[in-house]
């Protein structure tokens, strides 16, 4: 794990407050004051990764900046969920424009307070993977590129869910979408090279670019403390299941994002211009079948005509992103 | 202060002196002198407190003029063409959320076939986009516009583009007077934004809308813009007194007094319009010019007004809806509806094509001599030889149906035998 | 701001979206039973002093506290309970048991250095109860009784209290002074001890008190035919530890064999070879995973180098020689001879046989009734006569300290609801919180510190405590290994991972409500509790 673990307290640094901490160093999430930046009352489906993943987020980078934080978000479920007229759920200024350029409207948030010399005022981009790595790709790329001091974060859930789950760029091999049914020789998404906008991120070389999950919600908010301790273009990437998308347990929320991790299909680490500096470790490697079989999209890979052979591609996916970015604990390389 | 400036020297010239905070823009021809002039005033300083994006397409440098102005600072971007194109999902989205942006549209035709060269189709076809439309016939009128666009904007809460013709205002060296910084200061209050990012006043800005209150949205966007049809002649009033011209309006009319015959255009062609009407006048036909300044909103009592007298209506428009008809045309005659004058749709000067003197004195002795049929789309200086080869060389290819089968006789083309 | 109209909202509105609607079940805060208290014979809440100790500082009073509800010896309990809790504990299936025992003792140590103290905190009752025997189960009766302001009176036969603590545990495992501080702490809540007071009739006795218990344990050491020539030493175990513990100091010889397979035949190897045998062996007629000693028992006696003969018998004991006969197990697990004698050196034998009571005392007493040579009590610890209980050793139930620290207990709430005619509340016991209720995940990887040992060398020749105590970091660390089964410890997860912020944080120690106007039932926080201490109802729809 990339921030200070505290060990040995009963439950350490891996649940949200442990009485035991000092609370200064319990998250933000166990505190009472937390700011609930996206607050009761949203829509979002039971369970809901995203609205965990937002909150958790802003609520830090809340925290980090003092209250002085902005949000821009693109066209998604995230959107939709919070701010049906007549109600918003949010409890921060908050801007919504378009679909596919996000992060242009948060730059030009950031250029504006530059120019009032606001620069107290952070902002925050936010997007789902389709806002993110396809539509919102262009204009992501741009702000990257010209460093403008906005952190921006993909929620990504691995497909178009507001529009009734269709594949994005970010949809895993095999997962059925309903535009990727489980038909033909090959069902589900196809093999593809995979599109990992980090990694694009890091080639952009700007200053800070970090995976995370809901699961480990205090590497979560280290990196979007640290994120904020960065002036330019910073890049969180933020993995929040579905539960209605993915077919799974509204309960499974969290246990699904944990195990994405722990079997090596989502690599978790940071880097800092361009370079890796730190990778979350796999605490107890689990074999990818564990994360596959509770959710439906991967049912037709265990039914009644299972394909143990494309299970083992996924295995060997994760096994590629092991061996790549060292997520094996230690001792275990 | 007069000066000899390119057109688009002058306009950069005139949105320095409105101190905008933050300039988005993409490049593209024949939009780019101005935000080139632009960049040079930031990094020189002469722009102060603003912040120049090189953002990666048009598409972004809307965006950010929306992130900008929904934080609160005057915002500018010029484009052209595609690039409107480009941006057209965002312009519904600026003027939706009622962001007063300023931007230039340096006119040009749109593709494909590609072509850099001026006519009006980029800006009509954003016509319906929520923006006020306003159209210079010179470049100190653009220099002018430009001024009263944040004025107006601001009042109002709503996006502006001034038009000007690609090129032949963009690129022509012209006298221009500049207003001084400390009368544009004068002019053009700080703004004060209706909305506005801010922590302490925090806000949801752009809410999702369902059928309960999309249309109340709509009306009041409507209502909003048509107020404009009242803010800018006393924008217009205040800026003559001001700067000691008379600029901008909803209107120009041209020697209408009397005219039985009343050519409507807009942009730069409106010059050399006036040189023909001057001409026709000082032969004793009554003909007139009436230039249309604001299209978006579109005037419709001014319009029906200034033509009250005219017998016979000619729109010569650089633009045409594809399958319909003249665009401009139509909004006349809209506002003409019920009187017994008569409305050509001319389509001139497409992909940069020049207008002529000779070609309008032309047209305007057919139209006088009724041989110009009203009821059709006339298309100026057409090349009927190639259309018919082109149309010859198809011939066997789909039946064109009895609806294309009428244009074509109307070039002459089925009289003539060549589509048998 | 003269806002546009539905495209700019207010901040915070949709909290008049009452999202609760939209469920069919809801979260519930709930207690399991964890299975550290659900197996303490004594009845502790070891998850909840635990809890306590995790705090460090004051917890460890706390902790202690808490332990003395249950239970007034935890210095004792920390050195012999043979910790079924720790058997049970859910952490053994994720790594080690937590050692509970160890925390046990550091905090009762901690007890008697610090000189904490409890109190009677009622008014007297006037009612008068005789204890008879003041082992641990007479102990613990004594003190639960004096603390709800019984005027308590104890007869001891012997010249101590203690009982089996004293004179059946050897002082290595036990030291005397920390038996002695725990002890005293009861006494000193006005407790009466009478010692060398062998009652030996109870029927005359028992009018001058409101109620009896009976606790006299099981001091006599079984016997078994074996034939012996006459030079033959032959000694129980029982006697030779209580002799011992009496200043009388028995002659072994070089060789000691002892005879039996239980946790007093450790003890009299163990200590035979402390008084100086060269050689102790444990014959025992079984094998070694059937024979009843406590596991680190045999341990620490193979340590000290303690020799073992499994599957024989005795046959015949001889000056300085043994003849015994190999055993074998027949299909049902139980040994058969097999004819093949052989010789052993030894120059005494130890019977570790088993114990009895000596139940004179309850000659006439109307309506008790004794079953194999135990005294026969229902489920509320009373004998067949009213008003007199019984328990410890003398009572039909597996022997150890701790069960008859629980006897004591029990019994103490017993008479005392039949003392004042109420019947006691029945006492509840919720759902066990199995290994699967817990979310693991959220544990920190520690592993177990396990409690230093003295040097070997100094084990064979003094009587010190072999097992010492755990220093206080470690001890700390030790209780903070706890999962804390089916009990909210207000780790703040339900309050973080609710995406609906329907969970509200009510502040340190007062732990969390659900709020139901928000709560849309996605099971989030029951999965994410690391304890189980939440639970999905299913609405009444």
């Amino acid at each position: 794990m990339a921030f200070q673990e505290i060990k040995l307290y009963q439950t350490g640094t891996f649940v949200a407050g442990n009485r035991l901490l000092d609370p200064e160093q319990r998250s933000v999430q166990a505190r009472t004051g937390r700011s609930n930046s996206i607050t009761s009352g949203h829509r979002a489906c039971r369970g809901c990764g995203e609205a965990l993943g937002a909150r958790y987020v802003l609520d830090a980078a809340m925290r980090a900046t003092e209250g002085k934080l902005v949000a821009v978000n693109s066209t998604g479920c995230l959107e939709v969920f919070s701010t049906p007229y007549p109600e918003s759920s949010w409890q921060l200024p908050w801007l919504h424009s378009l679909f596919g350029n996000g992060p242009a409207v948060a730059a030009g948030v950031a250029a504006a307070l530059r120019a009032q010399g606001r620069e107290d005022i952070r902002v925050v981009g936010q997007a789902g993977d389709g806002g993110t790595v396809d539509i919102g790709f262009g204009t992501l790329s741009g702000l990257f590129e010209r460093n403008d001091d906005v952190l921006f974060v993909c929620y990504d859930n691995e497909g178009y869910m507001n529009t009734g789950v269709q594949r994005s760029g970010a949809t895993p091999p095999a997962a059925t979408t309903a535009n990727t049914k489980a038909l033909g020789d090959h069902p589900g998404n196809v093999f593809g090279q995979g599109k990992s906008v980090p990694l694009i991120a890091m080639a952009h070389e700007i200053p800070y670019v970090a995976t995370a999950t809901v699961a480990e919600l205090r590497d979560l908010e280290y990196k979007v403390e640290k994120a904020m301790t960065f002036r330019g273009a910073r890049y969180l990437h933020v993995f929040v299941p579905c539960p209605l998308g993915w077919g799974a347990d509204s309960a499974d929320t969290v246990r699904l994002a944990r195990l994405a991790k722990e079997t090596g299909l989502f690599p978790v680490f940071e880097a800092e211009g361009g370079t890796l500096t730190e990778v979350s470790r796999i605490r107890t490697q689990v074999p990818v079948e564990d994360y596959l079989r509770p959710q439906r999209r991967y049912a037709h890979l265990f039914g009644d005509h299972p394909r143990p052979d494309i299970v083992a591609r996924l295995q060997a996916k994760a096994d590629r992103n092991i061996v790549r970015f060292g997520l094996l604990p230690e001792g275990d390389e | 202060m007069l000066r000899q400036l390119e057109g688009s020297q002058a306009v950069a010239r005139a949105v320095t002196l409105c101190r905008p905070q933050v300039i988005a823009a993409y490049p593209i021809s024949p939009q780019t002198h101005i935000v080139e002039s632009l960049s040079d005033r930031v990094r020189t300083g002469e722009l102060e407190a603003c912040e120049y994006m090189m953002v990666e397409s048009e598409f972004g440098a809307m965006s950010a003029c929306i992130g900008a102005s929904g934080a609160g600072v005057r915002t500018y971007t010029a484009t052209s063409s595609q690039g409107l194109l480009f941006m057209a999902e965002a312009l519904f989205n600026a003027s939706g959320l009622g962001l007063p942006i300023v931007m230039t549209v340096a006119n040009r035709a749109i593709g494909a076939p590609i072509n850099i060269w001026n006519d009006h189709s980029d800006a009509m076809s954003m016509r319906d986009s929520g923006w006020i439309q306003l159209y210079a016939d010179s470049n100190q009128s653009a220099v002018d516009l430009h001024v009263q666009a944040y004025r107006l904007a601001e009042s109002l809460s709503v996006p502006v583009m001034v038009c000007m013709d690609g090129f032949i205002l963009t690129h022509a060296f012209e006298e221009v007077d500049l207003p001084e910084q400390e009368q544009v200061d004068a002019f053009l209050p700080r703004f004060r934004p209706q909305q506005a990012l801010d922590p302490d006043d925090p806000l949801t800005i752009g809410a999702m809308v369902g059928p309960e209150a999309f249309a109340e949205v709509k009306y009041l966007m409507h209502v909003k813009q048509m107020a404009a049809l009242d803010e800018i002649p006393m924008i217009a009033d205040d800026f003559r007194e001001a700067f000691g011209r008379a600029s901008g309006g909803l209107l120009q009319p041209y020697r209408v007094e009397g005219a039985e015959t009343v050519v409507v255009a807009l942009g730069s062609v409106l010059g050399t319009i006036e040189d023909v009407v001057d001409t026709m006048r000082d032969e004793g036909v009554a003909v007139g010019v009436l230039g249309i300044t604001c299209f978006r909103p579109w005037p419709v009592d001014e319009v029906r007004e200034a033509l009250r007298g005219a017998q016979r209506v000619v729109v010569v428009e650089k633009a045409f809806a594809v399958g319909a008809g003249g665009i401009v045309g139509q909004n006349v005659r809209d506002a003409v509806r019920g009187s017994p004058v008569q409305v050509y749709d001319v389509v001139a000067g497409l992909g940069g094509r020049p207008i002529t003197r000779a070609s309008l004195r032309g047209l305007l002795d057919d139209v006088l001599a009724d041989r110009v049929d009203p009821g059709r789309l006339y298309f100026l200086d057409l090349d009927h030889e190639l259309v018919q080869r082109e149309l010859e060389r198809a011939r066997h290819g789909e039946r064109p149906g009895p609806h294309a089968e009428n244009m074509l006789r109307a070039l002459g083309t089925v009289a003539s035998g060549a589509y048998e | 701001m003269d806002k546009p109209f539905a495209i700019t909202l207010d901040i915070g509105t949709s909290r008049a979206n009452k999202t609760g609607s939209w469920r069919t079940e809801r979260a519930v805060y709930t207690n399991r039973m964890p299975p550290c208290n659900d197996s303490c014979p004594a009845g502790e809440n070891v998850q909840a002093w635990l809890y306590d100790a995790e705090a460090g500082g004051e917890g460890y009073e706390r902790a202690w506290r808490t332990i003395m509800e249950d239970n007034p010896f935890p210095a004792v309990m920390g050195r012999v309970c043979y910790h079924p809790c720790e058997t049970a504990c859910n952490r053994g299936q994720l790594d080690e048991a937590v050692g509970i025992n160890s925390v046990e003792r550091f905090v009762g140590d901690e007890a008697i250095r610090q000189g904490w103290t409890v109190s009677v905190d009622v008014a007297p009752t006037g009612k008068r109860v005789l204890v008879v025997g003041a082992g641990p189960s007479g102990l613990a009766a004594a003190y639960h009784l004096a603390r709800r302001g019984h005027s308590v009176t104890i007869k001891e036969a012997g010249p101590m209290a203690g009982g089996m603590m004293r004179f059946g545990i050897p002082r290595y495992r036990l030291a005397r002074d920390v038996l002695d501080a725990e002890v005293q702490r009861i006494l000193d809540l006005g407790v009466t001890l009478e010692l060398d007071t062998k009652v030996s009739d109870l029927e005359s006795l028992r009018r001058d008190y409101d109620a009896v218990f009976l606790a006299v344990g099981a001091q006599l050491g079984k016997r078994a035919y074996i034939p012996a020539g006459e030079a033959a030493h032959v000694l129980d175990a029982v006697s030779m530890l209580r002799d011992l513990e009496a200043g009388e100091k028995p002659l072994l010889g070089r060789r000691v064999a002892v005879y039996g397979g239980g946790n007093t035949a450790m003890d009299a190897a163990r200590t035979a070879k402390r008084l100086g045998a060269s050689e102790a062996v444990v014959v025992y007629r079984r094998t070694q995973d059937r024979m009843p000693a406590h596991e680190s028992e045999l341990r620490e006696a193979e340590d000290e180098g303690v020799l073992f003969k499994w599957l024989t018998t005795i046959k015949q004991v001889d000056s300085g020689r043994l003849l015994v006969e190999r055993m074998e197990l027949d299909d049902s697990g139980f040994p058969q001879p097999t004819g093949e004698v052989e010789e052993l050196d030894a120059d005494s034998l130890v019977l570790a046989l088993g114990q009895e009571t000596d139940l004179t005392l309850l000659d006439g007493v109307p309506g008790l009734v004794v079953e194999d040579g135990v005294v026969a009590v229902g489920g509320d610890m009373m004998t067949g006569c009213a008003g007199v209980f019984a328990g410890g050793d003398m009572v039909p139930y597996e022997r150890s300290v701790t069960v008859a620290v629980g006897h004591g207990k029990r019994a103490a709430r017993q008479i005392d609801a039949w003392l004042s005619s109420e019947a006691p509340e029945p006492a509840v016991r919720p759902a066990l919180a199995t290994f699967d209720t817990l979310n693991t995940w959220y544990y920190s990887d520690a592993p177990r510190a396990h409690r230093p040992v003295l040097d070997r060398a100094r084990r064979e020749s003094t009587f010190d405590e072999v097992v010492l105590g755990h220093d206080e970091t470690t001890a700390l660390l030790e209780a903070r290994r706890c999962l804390s089964c089916g009990n909210c410890f207000e780790c703040d997860n339900c309050y973080g991972v609710c995406p609906d912020n329907a969970v509200i944080k009510l502040g340190t120690g007062e732990k969390y409500l659900i709020d139901l106007d928000y709560c849309k039932g996605c099971g989030l926080c029951v999965a994410e509790c690391p304890s189980g201490a939440i639970q999905m109802v299913p609405e009444q729809i």
